[in-house]
């Protein structure tokens, strides 16, 4: 209990963080020894950098977007509350939570995730999914398998299913519509950060 | 009524001739086919042939009766026959079948069958027999569930099923017998020579779950799929748990109680896992076999599905030879070589082994359902314990409860989305008991439980009371609880790629936490897979184009184009096909393995929407469509070099869909309601396809101008967006709005007006694309179903010549009539081979 305390003080705002993310503090320990492990230097930030050597993501095809999910625009490192923050976006929703109206919406909200998929395709951040956005994402996750020509037809294809406003981008509003039959509490939730 | 005495007079007469027969008893064998040497029981055979044979001739006979030569394998196809036509007789009408359910019927024509048998006997010579139920009709019956598994749900929900499986099975066995032995010991059923041995082995072959009639139920109202999965994975993997814990328990009671000590439980628990997890592996073994042999089965396509079926019931024998788990063993080999062999074969012989598998699985599920009523009909096995039979209903039903109740708990505690309470009422209620209780039962050694015929009795008591009664009260209980239904979500691109997103998204964010979740081990598999598994398992050109956005992509152009026909065929003419073919659509079959990889788990689903007992018609509908990639590019690069595939592609196929599909869902139902309004929508359709077709001919980049459509409509909108906010466009399309049943159709009727006029282009004149309401035409073939059958490109000629689907031609490679002549032949020949080569599996 001592340690896990000592822990706590180090993070600055640590009850923020709780409050804001919804982790439990075991769990705030524990991504807090995994940024430490990550963090190689010590210098209380990540880099880009620090991302790319993970070994596993190496094999991630869009792992470059999801790298730069982190870095908020113009910034070059993550400090650890944004950090726990990005990672609260992949929290399970909790049912029994009592729900406080005038608290904010938690992270894992629905939108918050869908959000969060969301920038990963809008790397220009103009609020839009342009075609070329998205052939990008196609080409990365569907790589050598399909030729060129097909991905092109299938990106205007998908662009065309959610495209309600006929301007040949996925604006968010449209990117919610399409998803809205999905379950995104399931399909954008770690279990193991419940 | 009249085939139910003529059933009788036959029956009569075999009677008669069997008891000739038994006169001579002199010991033979005959060839043991399928159930019904039960009749015969299956080491006692009668005199057949020598005694006929003996009989010198004096002269030449010219017809001579012969019956002894046929016997066996006459007695079992007529039986076959009658079970079948006793469901032909359940299934005919269906506000019967919708109460009670198919199974119990059955069970009910077995005992009038039993009766007349009984009746005519004075006993009862046929009943199911343990050996013919193991051999002859289980295998295929699990073969076929679980080749037609939906295998990326159940392997997602392994470990819950798993736990179900394994520990509930066992959970039931020990509670059902230890209660049964404590009452017995309380004196609650009287003196029984039963010791508490025998009272684990009666609760181990109580435990097998069989819900035949809930798996109906479940698909007739579309449960969540999780529930679903968890019953019918259950259900299979608790058979083959059941007959290894029934043999642990059996050797147990062979051995004796005094004899018993740790070792010796040590011993069967060991033997318990090894045989459950051997069986399992040697499963895994043949289905390795299996995927590898269909890699070069290229060359006799007639018999590919045949070699699944056969090896499948080879995985069985073998294990059962090695003394392992056979039901665990087909079970593997089913689920594991299912994605492989549907990769490495012909799509055809995909189909063909679809059906022969449930006609097989069907066939032999109403047999026993038939024979689980005529085996009751028999005075000898019935020992009536009213205390015995009740408490063993009771005491299966409540330990199920609180089986079920108590792992879905723990499973809860680790489950992103966690089991409802009452999918777990709905679990626990569903066990009902089947024909693997009653074969298990019946395989009971009178030598060492003398009350064998009091268990017999009970379990076809339970399984009376579970199949009947619980499966009638199934469905409202269903209705009444409101289980959570399947969410029927259609196919679309986006939620394809997104959730690949989504699958990458969160293997990051887990190797980015340092830590292994569940999409750590679908990953490695999967990487694991595309890397060695494939590699060993699947014809290269099966392993290139094995994408599930692609094969998303491309199922739903496949979607567009036979809407986009049928709605011409309906409609009016062809002609637009046929006429423009150097036009722009060159439909050229690009990857024929699509489905069975595009996406495993949509397509399983609906599979089994349809049913384990009705063959699902759509699914075969849909293999026997072959691929179709529209690539458009190869024709018309050279006089457009600007003109992209994607754009005519979009143009035509992707707005067919919108365009067509309201017209198609609305005249399916109501053909003739309102034909002027059809018409419309049909014109326009065809209009803006001319646009674009004939653009394409001029040499007009077509994208212009029918882009400009939807963009007129949107300015034009704003009047009346704002007026119903709630109505969405989902793609956009103005065609939408015909179909949306808002009040604004007068705005809608001017809408199109407006564009009718406005449309320049309008091809209302061209005599082809006017609709013409063409009865001889709707025949006519596809163009890319001939095609993908040729693999080359199609002439016009050909096209024209209006072949019907169904034709050998179209089946088979049609460049020339020897080829048809060819196709004949080989149809021919695939009759004569299937009749030894089923032969064969039978013997």
């Amino acid at each position: 209990m001592g340690s896990t305390s000592s822990t706590l003080l180090k993070i600055p705002n640590v009850e923020e963080l709780v409050q804001e993310t919804g982790f439990s503090p075991a769990h705030i320990i524990r991504l807090y020894d995994r940024f430490k492990v990550l963090d190689k230097e010590g210098r209380g930030h990540l880099c880009p950098q620090d991302f790319g050597a993970i070994k596993e993501l190496a094999m991630n095809p869009i792992r470059d977007r999801i790298i730069s999910a982190f870095f908020s625009p113009g910034k070059e490192t993550v400090d650890f509350n944004t950090f726990v923050r990005i990672l609260a976006h992949f929290r399970p929703v909790d049912k029994d939570r009592p729900k406080d109206p005038n608290s904010p919406e938690p992270i894992n909200s629905r939108s918050n995730k869908l959000k969060f998929a969301f920038q990963l395709y809008d790397q220009d951040k103009d609020g839009k999914i342009s075609r070329d956005e998205l052939l990008k994402v196609l080409r990365d996750m569907l790589g050598m398998q399909v030729t060129e020509e097909q991905l092109e037809s299938i990106a205007d294809r998908t662009i065309q299913e959610a495209d309600l406003d006929r301007d040949d981008a996925i604006s968010f509003e449209e990117f919610r519509k399409s998803l809205e039959k999905v379950n995104i509490d399931h399909k954008m939730s770690i279990r193991f950060l419940r | 009524m009249q085939l139910k005495t003529s059933a009788m007079a036959l029956l009569r007469r075999f009677a008669l001739l069997l008891a000739l027969l038994i006169v001579f008893n002199t010991p033979c064998k005959v060839a043991a086919l399928e159930e019904d040497i039960a009749e015969v029981g299956y080491s006692k055979s009668t005199a057949t042939e020598t005694s006929s044979n003996v009989t010198t001739i004096t002269t030449l006979p010219i017809v001579i009766w012969k019956w002894h030569h046929v016997e066996t394998p006459y007695l079992v196809a007529l039986w076959i026959l009658t079970c079948w036509l006793c469901k032909l007789v359940c299934e005919l009408n269906h506000s019967f079948t919708s109460v009670i359910p198919e199974s119990g019927l059955l069970i009910m024509m077995g005992f009038i069958l039993g009766g007349i048998v009984w009746g005519a006997d004075k006993a009862q010579t046929f009943k199911l027999i343990p050996v013919n139920f193991f051999y002859y009709l289980l295998p295929q019956i699990v073969l076929d569930a679980s080749y037609c598994m939906p295998n990326k749900l159940f392997f997602s929900n392994l470990g819950a099923i798993l736990v179900h499986a394994i520990i509930g099975t066992c959970w039931n066995a020990g509670t059902v017998g230890v209660a049964l032995w404590a009452c017995y010991e309380w004196g609650a059923m009287g003196t029984l020579n039963i010791g508490p041995l025998q009272f684990l082995l009666f609760g181990a072959l109580m435990s097998a779950v069989d819900p035949v009639a809930v798996i109906a139920v479940f698909e007739e109202v579309h449960v969540n799929e999780v529930l679903y999965i968890l019953v019918f994975g259950e259900s299979l993997l608790n058979d083959g748990v059941t007959v290894v814990l029934y043999n642990v328990f059996d050797a147990f009671v062979s051995l004796g109680g005094p004899k018993i000590n740790a070792e010796e439980i040590i011993k069967g628990i060991i033997s318990f896992f090894v045989v459950a997890f051997g069986g399992s592996f040697l499963g895994v073994v043949f289905a390795i076999l299996i995927s590898m042999l269909t890699r070069v089965t290229k060359n006799v396509q007639v018999i590919e599905a045949g070699f699944i079926i056969v090896l499948g019931y080879l995985s069985y024998l073998t294990a059962e030879m090695l003394s392992l788990s056979a039901i665990l063993s087909i079970t593997f080999c089913g689920v594991c070589c299912q994605k492989y062999v549907n990769a490495n074969m012909d799509e055809k012989s995909v189909t063909t082994l679809r059906y022969s598998l449930k006609v097989l699985a069907n066939g032999s599920e109403t047999m026993i359902f038939v024979f689980l009523g005529v085996s009751a009909i028999d005075k000898n096995i019935w020992v009536w314990n009213t205390g015995f039979i009740l408490l063993t209903i009771l005491f299966i039903i409540v330990f199920r409860f609180m089986g079920v109740f108590f792992l879905n708990w723990l499973l809860n505690m680790n489950r992103l989305i966690p089991i409802d309470i009452t999918d777990q009422i709905v679990m626990s209620y569903g066990g009902l008991r089947g024909a693997v209780a009653y074969g298990l039962a019946a395989t009971l050694d009178e030598a060492k439980i003398p009350e064998k015929n009091l268990m017999l009795g009970t379990t076809l008591i339970v399984v009376y009371f579970t199949v009947v009664l619980q499966g009638i009260t199934m469905k409202p209980f269903v209705q009444w609880l409101k289980v959570k239904k399947a969410t029927i979500s259609d196919l679309t691109l986006n939620g394809k790629i997104n959730n690949r997103t989504f699958e990458h998204t969160l293997t990051a964010m887990e190797d980015i936490c340092g830590r292994m979740g569940d999409n750590w081990w679908t990953r490695h598999w999967k990487n694991f897979e595309d890397k060695y598994v494939c590699w060993l398992l699947m014809k290269s050109d099966a392993r290139k184009q094995n994408d599930n956005i692609f094969g998303a992509f491309h199922k739903l152009n496949l979607e567009d184009a036979k809407n986009y026909v049928t709605v011409g065929e309906r409609k009016g003419s062809l002609a637009f096909i046929r006429n423009d073919d150097n036009a722009s659509v060159d439909f050229k079959k690009k990857l024929a393995l699509e489905y069975a990889n595009g996406m495993p788990d949509m397509s399983d689903m609906s599979e089994y929407d349809f049913g384990i007992d009705n063959v699902p018609v759509t699914s075969g509908m849909k293999n026997q469509i072959p691929s179709v990639s529209l690539d458009i590019h190869e024709q018309d690069s050279k006089r457009m070099p600007d003109l992209n595939a994607h754009h005519l592609l979009e143009q035509h196929l992707y707005k067919s869909r919108s365009n067509n599909r309201p017209t198609y869902s609305r005249s399916h139902y109501k053909e003739s309601e309102n034909p002027d309004e059809m018409q419309e929508i049909f014109q326009r359709t065809m209009r803006s396809r001319l646009e674009s077709f004939k653009s394409a001919k001029m040499g007009v980049k077509p994208s212009k101008k029918i882009s400009k459509h939807p963009k007129k409509d949107s300015t034009h909108k704003p009047n009346g967006k704002p007026a119903d906010p709630n109505r969405i466009y989902p793609y956009g399309d103005e065609d939408f709005e015909f179909s949306a049943d808002s009040a604004s159709s007068s705005e809608i009727a001017g809408n199109f007006r407006r564009r009718s006029t406005n449309a320049p282009a309008a091809g209302v004149d061209n005599p082809a694309f006017i609709p013409e309401m063409d009865t001889s035409a709707p025949m006519r073939n596809p163009p890319w179903q001939t095609e993908t059958a040729i693999n080359t490109a199609v002439a016009a000629s050909q096209r024209a010549q209006g072949r019907l689907p169904w034709t050998p031609t179209n089946l088979r490679s049609a460049r020339s009539t020897d080829s048809i002549a060819m196709a004949n032949a080989s149809a021919d020949e695939e009759a004569h081979e299937e009749k030894p080569g089923k032969h064969h599996t039978r013997l």
